[in-house]
C-alpha cells in the first residue's frame, strides 16, 4: 500500500450540485406572487394618486398618513421594487453577454432597488408617524 | 473554428409581423420603463416627507411639460404591463394558448390599456380638476 486514495467522496456526491442551482423556481414563483399582489396594489396606487393629484401639500400628507394608506404604500414599494429587480435581472441576463458587465449591472440594480425601497419605506413611516 | 456560415438565430428578417411579438417586446419595454418610474414614486414620497418646499420641487417637475409627457407614457406603460401581466398570469394557468385566443388576448391587452389610460387622464382633466 504505497499511497492513500486521494479522494474518499463518492463521485455522485461531487456531481450533485454541479447542475442547476435550484433557484430558478423561486425566481419564477416570486415574480408571479409579486405580480398578483401588484395587480391589486397597482390599481389602488392609481386611485390614490388620482385622489391626491389636485390637493395641496397638507392634504396629500394627511392622506398618506392614514394607517391603511401607509401600510398599502409600503407594501407597494416593497413588492414593486422586488418585482422590478426580478424582471430587470432576466433582461440583463438575456442581453448583456460580457460577464463582468452583466454582474456589475445585476449588482447595481439590486443596490439601487434596495436603497430606493428603504428610502421610500422610511419616507412613508416618517409621514405616518408624524416625525 | 466554428462554422460562421450557419444561419443566425432568431431569423429576425424572415419573421412576418404578428401582434404577439409586439405584446411580448412591449411587456419588456414597459417593464424597464416602469422600473425607472418607480424611482419617481420614491422621490415623490421622500419629497412629501421632506417638507413643503421639497414637495414643491417635485410637483414642479411632475407638472412641467416634460413631466406631463413622462406621466402619460408611464401611465400607459403601467396599464399595459398590468393588462398584459394578467394575460400572462392566465397563460401561466395553462389557458389561452390557442392561436386565435393568443392573438385576441394580445389585442385586448393593447386596446384595454389605451382605454384605461384615456379614462385616467379624462378623470384628471375633468372631474379631478373640479374637485
Amino acid at each position: 500500500m504505497s499511497a492513500y486514495p486521494k479522494e474518499y467522496r463518492n463521485p455522485l456526491k461531487k456531481a450533485r450540485g454541479l447542475g442547476s442551482a435550484q433557484h430558478g423556481v423561486s425566481h419564477w414563483w416570486v415574480q408571479r406572487v409579486t405580480a398578483i399582489a401588484l395587480v391589486g396594489l397597482g390599481l389602488w396606487l392609481v386611485s390614490l394618486v388620482l385622489r391626491v393629484l389636485h390637493t395641496d401639500y397638507a392634504t396629500a400628507r394627511e392622506v398618506v398618513a392614514r394607517p391603511w394608506n401607509a401600510v398599502l404604500l409600503i407594501a407597494f414599494v416593497v413588492a414593486s421594487f422586488w418585482h422590478a429587480v426580478l424582471g430587470l435581472q432576466v433582461v440583463i441576463e438575456d442581453y448583456v453577454h460580457t460577464r463582468w458587465k452583466e454582474v456589475a449591472l445585476l449588482m447595481a440594480i439590486k443596490f439601487i432597488a434596495v436603497l430606493a425601497t428603504l428610502a421610500g419605506v422610511l419616507a412613508v413611516l416618517r409621514i405616518a408617524l408624524g416625525a | 473554428m466554428a462554422d460562421t456560415r450557419r444561419p443566425l438565430s432568431p431569423h429576425l428578417s424572415v419573421y412576418k409581423w404578428q401582434v404577439q411579438m409586439v405584446t411580448s417586446i412591449l411587456h419588456r419595454a414597459t417593464g424597464i420603463a416602469l422600473s425607472v418610474g418607480l424611482l419617481l414614486i420614491a422621490w415623490g414620497l421622500l419629497a412629501l416627507a421632506g417638507g413643503e418646499e421639497r414637495f414643491g420641487h417635485f410637483t414642479a417637475f411632475v407638472g412641467s411639460p416634460i413631466g406631463i409627457i413622462l406621466l402619460v407614457g408611464w401611465s400607459w406603460a403601467l396599464f399595459y404591463h398590468l393588462c398584459n401581466g394578467i394575460r400572462h398570469l392566465i397563460q401561466d394557468g395553462g389557458y389561452g394558448y390557442e392561436i386565435v385566443q393568443f392573438v385576441r388576448s394580445s389585442w385586448a391587452s393593447i386596446i384595454v390599456s389605451v382605454l384605461l389610460t384615456a379614462a385616467a387622464w379624462a378623470y384628471v382633466l375633468t372631474l379631478g380638476a373640479a374637485a
